[in-house]
């Protein structure tokens, strides 16, 4: 389908918009779901339930004072956030939230959010060297070092994606997983060591406990953010809940069957007049953030449960499981697949 | 392209890439071995037999026509055949001097051996290349592991230094190499040697074309450490372990030589202009004034070797700049000879070494007298000094007739003379060794030696005599100098397509 | 065109971030302009179709290699370059020199650019990655096994020459 260029940008509006209200909403979220698993409350005094307390939060970051800290690099400092808000929203242009409604579909789409993935560690480090802080400064390296062992996994484990779809292609990958009706089609049926890998480095790319080692509080006060306030805090806070969300989306589209509704052929065979209708449309995109909200708590419940590794259990992990397996795994994936699709 | 039908072809092209694969495969072998059962002794001699092995292979295929294999993408047989050997050769001696020499430093590790397999390997295809693709990735596996080998010792800071010295100018040249091929490919619209002339006439881009060509030039004038681009040679040569040393000053030139003759042979030079010959005899009168001038100076062997390796690089670049058939004949005979002699002078120096700093601030005076107390290194030198020289009767001068008579033969009597007069220069420098070794009294220092150099195995002893005597024996067999000059004379680089 | 759009600005930003990248005396904003050279390089790509290189040079350069370089930077501490007070015989030299050959190349690339093929317009022909997995594993399986090896060779080079002890 191709839409018309001002549908396109309407529709690419639509979803930045999206995104900045989800991130305020999964703040929201974490904050009650880490208070039900603490038996607390969470927040309860700002809107029903608490509901408007992120919104609040977002008043007071943009009225707080900017402070850049003596000896920082200015432009770099300022920099540094931009970079990973943009980056976070540039994630979701590539991802299909229903059958043909996708902002870009490109032959190399699922590299392209590779490297965009690649690419935000720059916000992090620059952050981390331009505040002239030891404990930013760390964060940043902790974060690069972090950032470049699990990137090797997650380009295998997609790897052994792209040779089960044949395609580079966004789309195609989900497509290609509506065999078996659209259950057992999915890659985490097919590829589920890929899967494993996948999900385990998305939690490692986007900084998220138990991998938080870059902003660890603990130790380095707030990590690479130490020396930001007011608003150029806020988009450092807003990106990394974009990425939460991003991620998931990801992982959903890649080894979850993205916005394919499971059972998908037999649903249409009882109601046909749903084929190719905007009913349907609605209901993938349901569908899509039915699962996607499964991996959002995922997140939050792997917080609460696993501590945070040390950094040389970090790069064990990276280095010496990960690495390997997802090696072995694509060479398995790659011997299947030669095997059962030779021509 | 057809998919299975590739495959095919490369199934059926393995026999002929066998021993570049071969060794590669060898030298990951050692590397999981090492990895189990760390520096087993094993290892070298596992790794001298898989060469062996590809010298059997490689000898069988000598007397076949050279053809291409792999897309086109090497030349396998004949002359391909003969190059591959004399690296293969080079490699061989190497490993077996290097086993006791750098057990002796306490460097002997296993993967040394892996490298120098994936080093060959590397060399085995950049000698062979029939395209610059080929070349490149060829010289580029063979440098980086060079780089390496040279940092081994890297508790001493002056292996350190030549590492790097090594590696920055080595990358630098290789930026040099990479443009002028992109240059080439920009000019020619082909990466391969045969097509060249036929993408030049089509386009007809003379400026381009010889821009890349000169650029091509300057990266193997850097590896072949010509002069204006010889300067890393000395340090990188006296820091390095000396027995890698003589293999990387051998092997590697014979790689990149061979590479180069084989881009004129069949590519470059088969173009109607000839713009590369002037610059290159220029390059070639430089190099050997150069290399013999700077080497009488030196009072470190190591280092006097390294300026000795300079000039005749410079003899060969005389016979290249003749352009003719019987100049690359000439070349390619002159490095198997080249090969023999100095893989055995840096051997021979490696077994006299004392200062552990891999002879680096050892002088040639502390070895007076040496020959009478150890008389076969004494003598095994005394055959490859002459043969430096280009004594009759020994391999050198056969060499150098190869070399300089072509250059004649093509009217650049005046560089031959040059080459002449400046190997009866370098006498001087190479019969001095002798001198010290035989006619000066035994000073001071010989209990330094007597206690601290390395004891001669039976194996090391043989390499050295059999390098000697091959280097007497092999002007006097005409059929490897015949057979050099069957692969280029009185065959067209077309019909040996 | 907008492709040409695209290049005309591609390249001079390229040229630009080049030489801020030499000019700079900080060794972090000096690599900041180096990955602002290969975004623009990886543009040029795109102007080639070669989509698939594009995204590669972005994803291996600008996402793997530049992030260890700052890495590194970062670890050493390296402080600011000394400015450059004095300009002495060699430097001019070396300067004209650079000059001297920076112009012939100018010149050579301005002498051919009318006589270069145009570029492939068909991605599916060139830039896709089924075209250059074809080629690569075909044509090119020989030197690519190789490259295999010599990464490997770098890899252990890399243990031999750093590794604390090494045994």
């Amino acid at each position: 389908m191709n839409l018309p260029l001002w549908l396109l940008a309407l529709v690419a509006f639509g979803i930045i918009n999206f995104m900045l209200i989800s991130a305020s909403v999964l703040v929201y979220a974490e904050r009650k779901v880490s208070g039900y698993m603490q038996n607390r409350p969470g927040p309860n005094r700002v809107g029903p339930a608490g509901f408007f307390q992120p919104f609040a939060d977002v008043f007071k970051l943009v009225f707080k004072e900017d402070i850049v800290p003596a000896g920082a690099s200015r432009f770099i400092h300022a920099l540094a956030p931009v970079i990973m808000v943009v980056i976070a929203m540039t994630v979701p242009a590539l991802i299909p939230f229903a059958r043909g409604v996708v902002i870009v579909d490109s032959s190399v789409g699922v590299l392209i959010i590779l490297a965009l993935t690649s690419i935000a560690v720059y916000g992090v480090t620059l952050a981390g060297w331009s505040s002239n802080s030891k404990f930013s400064l760390l964060g940043g390296l902790r974060s690069s070092a972090q950032m470049i062992s699990y990137e090797l996994s997650m380009g295998l484990a997609v790897a052994s994606v792209v040779l089960i779809a044949g395609s580079l292609s966004v789309v195609d990958i989900v497509e290609h997983q509506s065999a078996g009706g659209a259950v057992l089609g999915w890659n985490v049926f097919r590829n589920p060591i890929g899967a494993l890998i996948f999900i385990i480095t998305a939690f490692a790319e986007t900084n998220r406990a138990p991998f938080d080692l870059p902003e660890a509080e603990q130790e380095l006060v707030g990590g690479y953010h130490t020396e930001y306030s007011g608003m150029k805090f806020g988009m450092f806070f807003l990106a990394e809940y974009v990425n939460w969300f991003v991620a998931s989306f990801v992982i959903v589209t890649l080894f979850f069957g993205g916005y394919l509704i499971p059972f998908e052929p037999q649903l249409l065979s009882v109601v046909p007049a749903l084929d190719g209708s905007v009913g349907l449309g609605l209901l993938q995109a349901g569908s899509l953030m039915l699962k996607v909200s499964f991996f959002v708590f995922l997140f939050l419940w792997v917080r609460w449960t696993l501590p945070r590794f040390k950094y040389t259990q970090l790069m064990e992990i990276g280095w010496k499981v990960l690495l390997p397996v997802a090696l072995a795994n694509v060479l398995v994936i790659a011997l299947f697949v030669a095997a059962f699709t030779a021509a | 392209m057809e998919l299975s039908g590739a495959f095919d072809n490369i199934l059926a092209d393995l026999s002929g890439g066998a021993s570049v694969l071969w060794l590669a495969l060898i030298g990951i072998l050692l590397i999981i071995w090492d990895a189990f059962k760390n520096d087993d002794a094993a290892l070298p001699w596992v790794a001298a037999l898989s060469v062996v092995a590809a010298v059997v292979l490689e000898a069988l295929r000598l007397q076949d026509t050279t053809t291409t294999a792999f897309f086109d993408l090497m030349r396998v047989n004949g002359v391909a055949s003969f190059v591959s050997i004399v690296i293969l050769l080079s490699t061989l001696l190497s490993i077996t001097l290097s086993v006791p020499y750098l057990k002796g430093i306490r460097h002997g590790y296993g993967e040394v051996y892996a490298l120098i397999l994936f080093a060959t390997s590397g060399m085995l295809m950049l000698g062979t290349a029939n395209s610059l693709v080929t070349v490149f990735v060829g010289l580029e596996t063979m440098s980086i592991a060079l780089y390496i080998l040279t940092g081994l010792v890297r508790s001493d800071e002056g292996a350190v230094e030549s590492a790097l010295k090594y590696f920055l100018l080595g990358a630098f040249s290789t930026g040099f190499f990479l443009y002028g091929i992109a240059l080439i490919y920009g000019a020619t619209g082909t990466m391969y040697f045969t097509e060249m002339a036929g993408g030049y006439a089509a386009r007809e881009l003379p400026v381009l074309f010889w821009a890349g060509v000169a650029l091509f030039l300057i990266g193997f004038l850097f590896k072949v450490s010509a002069v204006p681009f010889h300067m890393w040679t000395p340090d990188v040569y006296q820091g390095a372990p000396t027995t890698l040393t003589g293999y990387m000053s051998t092997a590697s030139k014979a790689a990149a030589f061979a590479a180069l003759i084989l881009v004129l042979f069949y590519g470059i030079g088969t173009l109607p202009v000839a713009k590369w010959q002037m610059p290159l005899a220029l390059v070639a009168l430089v190099t050997v004034v150069l290399g013999n001038l700077l080497a009488l100076t030196q009072n470190n062997v190591k280092r006097m070797l390294a300026y000795s390796s300079v000039a005749h690089a410079g003899y060969v670049l005389i016979a290249l700049a003749a352009g003719t058939s019987e100049g690359y004949a000439g070349a390619i005979y002159y490095l198997l000879i080249y090969a023999l002699m100095n893989v055995g002078a840096f051997g021979v120096m490696a077994f006299l070494e004392w200062d552990d700093k891999e002879g680096r601030v050892q002088m040639l005076d502390s070895l007076s007298g040496i020959g009478w107390r150890r008389p076969l290194l004494g003598v095994t030198m005394g055959v490859f000094m002459f043969s430096l020289t280009g004594f009759p009767p020994f391999g050198g001068f056969f060499g150098k007739i190869a070399v300089f008579a072509p250059a004649v033969e093509a009217g650049l009597t005046w560089l031959a003379i040059v080459g002449v007069l400046a190997s009866a220069l370098s006498g001087y420098y190479y019969l001095r060794v002798l001198y010290v070794f035989w006619m000066r009294p035994i000073e001071s220092a010989d209990r330094a030696v007597r206690e601290r150099s390395f004891p001669v195995p039976r194996l090391s002893a043989a390499v050295l005599v059999t390098c000697a005597v091959l280097l007497i024996v092999i002007g006097f067999v005409p059929f490897v100098r015949d057979m050099t000059q069957a692969f280029f004379v009185g065959a067209t680089p077309a019909g040996l397509l | 065109m907008f492709a040409e759009k695209v290049f005309v600005v591609a390249s001079l930003v390229a040229v630009v971030s080049a030489l801020g990248m030499l000019i700079s005396r900080s060794p972090v904003r000096s690599a900041l302009w180096l990955i602002l050279t290969l975004f623009c390089v990886a543009g040029l790509y795109l102007t080639l179709s070669a989509e698939f290189i594009a995204v590669v040079q972005i994803l291996v350069y600008a996402g793997a290699i530049m992030v260890l370089f700052l890495f590194v930077i970062m670890l050493l501490n390296l402080g600011a370059l000394p400015n450059l007070e004095r300009v002495d015989f060699k430097k001019g030299v070396g300067f004209v020199l650079g000059v001297a050959i920076l112009a012939q190349l100018v010149f050579l690339g301005a002498t051919a650019v009318g006589d270069f093929p145009a570029a492939a317009s068909d991605p599916e022909a060139t830039g896709a990655a089924t075209a250059i997995a074809k080629e690569l594993f075909t044509r090119y399986a020989l030197p690519f096994e190789m490259i295999g090896i010599l990464l490997l060779v770098a890899t252990i080079g890399a243990v031999m020459l750093a590794k604390h002890r090494f045994e």
